[in-house]
């Protein structure tokens, strides 16, 4: 039975990890995701988990380690964050490339310079082209929950692809507040031991990761690419049966208030639900407006976004990120891109927010609400706004 | 039937792109390219075994005397064994 | 909606305070939030720490701004940073303190309602450590009536083991011992 509990989502993270029965974690400790690895490590010490918990040197090492894990059929996993991710780059298309299932956590924070601990997406979105299957969580439910599914989707025979689960720093990781934690029966109803495609073992040699040259490669990355394509399938099929059994609904774009709206906010990750206190507000002041929750990114759902803009005259996309000298925001360069061959589609706004850690507030939204509504008759000056900068 | 390398089309991929039949370097023989051949003067050789140890190819074996040769099929004519040979019984021949 | 802000400084144990309270909340069937005010810390650097507390679902997760109690683990802080910012005109002001409620009002400028308790007299006393964390819990719940204090037990003993008899003594003093103007 899922018992109801008050803890420190990071903590609840790792607790959800252990639950998992994971074989080998490799964690260089970084903030906010630290007490991840601080919790794992004292449940495999305290020997309440048979694993191995690699006290790696660095996060390059901590991929590198898992990576290797996952080659000899381990359930692997780690948690990183911010520079830790980007030390990890360089082994993150390695892993995909590879089809290892491995799971990794990770505590969003804002990407250095100048040095700033605190929360944004600037990490998540430099690697998003690295071929994982990417999440964002809006909760320490979510958390929980998308860590376990992260280990079934990951492992399906279809999809074969490692996972991140993005947990926005301190909004998060550092919150103490009530969840429901699945217990071990539960979860090992729901997440069948894993079983590797293919291992490592001197009985029966095979090499992986060999050298692919121009006469190949094409053809490796194509089917990788539809690899990530098609996982959307399984993910579709794996929160179905989440939904079966644990009675918690997830949807690659979940929709609040949408009904008749005319304009929708598109968020991701910890800031939702604060956006949803804006839409209420508005909403009982009149005003159509309702909000998009985009939890998966990688594959991006571009069917349900489509569906979910549908009569909508302003799309305003909220990023947590800048793609410097680019887009703007990451997120509103890829919405606009899906649905730029759309006849009818919204006029499109995008709003940077929250960086560094600066906090995002229900105000913040109602704003950016009454701002967008005027889109619809004027084209915004600029292609995206950073709101709230000084100037 | 001639032996496939590798997949023509994407789907033929295999997941992860991992090699079932490892070792299948060693079809490729890389002695083809090499302009200069080592030649043992066993009369010098000490048998130390440090031509084996250094050569990059891993192509040089001891045979059931003693004594050390190159896998020609292999050997690139680098010239390594020749140099770290310290009783010079190895000399590079120009191939031809 | 109970929203709280706790003044201390580092490694006085503001931050386990708000993670009691927002537990004992929890237990009781109650939706909590305890969180730091994040960033880098160091001991003895002001901070402060944020509870809230409501009987449905709580969904902002942006800071909190008007506190309806604020919680001063530390006098010397008020000289430091205004501890009253923000807090409701109706809102109660808690500080660990030998002073009266009038004086802390005068050093304050707050003129609302002042909770004094001599916390870390009584965590002296009780636990031979000057440290008014759990103590102040008391005292707050007492002007508050956030959780029950039993609610604490649980939290407490899973925090403390060996050590939670003496801090649920001091929270029960500090429970009864604080002044409310």
């Amino acid at each position: 039975m899922s018992k109801r509990i008050g803890m420190e989502v990071a903590i609840a993270a790792a607790e959800a990890v252990a639950l998992c029965r994971i074989d080998v974690a490799a964690v260089y400790p970084i903030t906010p995701s630290t007490h991840i690895a601080e919790h794992l490590s004292d449940i495999v010490s305290n020997g309440e988990l048979d694993a191995e918990f690699m006290t790696v040197e660095s996060e390059h090492s901590a991929m590198s380690a898992i990576i290797g894990a996952s080659t000899a059929g381990a359930r692997a996993f780690t948690a990183t964050g911010s520079q830790g991710l980007m030390y990890m780059h360089e082994m993150l298309p390695v892993a995909s490339a590879m089809r290892l299932p491995v799971v990794m956590a990770i505590g969003n924070r804002a990407v250095s310079g100048p040095l700033n601990i605190l929360n944004d997406h600037g990490d998540i979105m430099m690697e998003r082209d690295a071929g994982w299957i990417s999440l964002f969580a809006q909760n320490g439910q979510e958390v929980i929950d998308m860590i376990i599914q992260a280990f079934k989707i990951a492992e399906h025979r279809d999809v074969m692809l490692p996972v991140n689960v993005s947990i926005d720093g301190f909004i998060l990781t550092h919150m103490v507040e009530a969840m429901e934690m699945p217990d071990q029966e539960e979860v090992d109803r729901f997440l069948p031991p894993f079983k590797p495609f293919e291992t490592l073992h001197p009985d029966q040699p095979v090499s992986m990761g060999a050298f692919a040259g121009n006469d190949i490669y094409t053809e490796i990355s194509k089917s990788k690419d539809m690899a990530l394509v098609n996982s959307k399938k399984t993910i579709l099929q794996v929160w179905k049966e989440w939904k079966k059994q644990f009675g918690r609904s997830y949807e690659p774009i979940e929709s609040y208030k949408t009904d008749n709206a005319e304009i929708l906010i598109l968020t991701m990750g910890s800031m939702s639900e604060t956006a949803e206190i804006a839409i209420d507000s508005l909403r009982a002041k009149g005003m159509p407006v309702g909000l998009l929750k985009l939890k998966l990114w990688r594959p991006f759902p571009y069917d349900e976004l489509k569906k979910a803009v549908k009569g909508v005259k302003v799309l305003a996309v909220i990023d947590r990120a800048i793609s410097y000298g680019g887009s703007g925001g990451p997120v509103c360069g890829e919405i606009r891109s899906a649905l730029y061959d759309e006849r009818n589609r919204p006029a499109i706004v995008n709003y940077i927010i929250g960086l560094g850690g600066r906090d995002v507030t229900p105000e913040d939204f109602m704003m950016i609400a009454k701002a967008a509504s005027q889109a619809e008759k004027k084209a915004p000056k600029d292609r995206y706004v950073i709101y709230g900068v000084r100037e | 039937m001639v032996k496939r390398k590798w997949p023509e089309t994407w789907q033929e991929v295999n997941p992860g792109c991992i090699v079932f039949e490892p070792g299948s370097a060693s079809e490729y023989h890389t002695g083809t390219w090499r302009s200069q051949r080592p030649v043992w003067n066993n009369n010098k050789c000490i048998k130390c075994g440090i031509c084996y140890i250094f050569c990059p190819e891993g192509c040089i074996h001891e045979g059931t005397d003693g004594y050390f040769y190159a896998d020609l099929d292999y050997c690139k004519g680098c010239g390594i064994c020749a140099q770290e040979c310290w009783p010079a019984a190895i000399s590079m021949v120009e191939e031809g | 909606m109970l929203e709280i802000r706790w003044h201390g400084r580092g490694g006085q144990g503001a931050v386990t305070s708000v993670e009691l309270l927002a537990l004992a909340a929890i237990g009781e069937g109650k939706f909590a939030q305890g969180f730091p005010s994040f960033g880098p810390e160091r001991r003895g650097a002001p901070v402060a720490a944020f509870n809230r507390i409501n009987d449905r679902r709580i969904k902002s997760r942006a800071g909190i701004y008007q506190p309806d109690v604020v919680a001063v683990l530390d006098e010397s802080l008020i000289d430091l940073v205004n501890v009253v910012e923000g807090l409701k005109s109706k809102g109660t002001l808690i500080v660990n303190t030998q002073k009266t409620a009038k004086q802390l009002a005068k050093a304050t400028g707050f003129k609302g309602r002042i909770g004094v308790v001599d916390a870390k007299g009584i965590a002296l006393k009780e636990m031979g450590v000057p440290i008014a964390n759990t103590t102040m819990i008391g005292a707050l719940i007492k002007a508050t009536g956030a959780v029950k204090l039993e609610s604490m037990k649980s939290p407490i003993e899973q925090r403390f083991g060996r050590i939670a008899d003496r801090n649920m003594n001091a929270m029960t003093r500090a429970y009864n011992e604080i002044k409310i103007s």
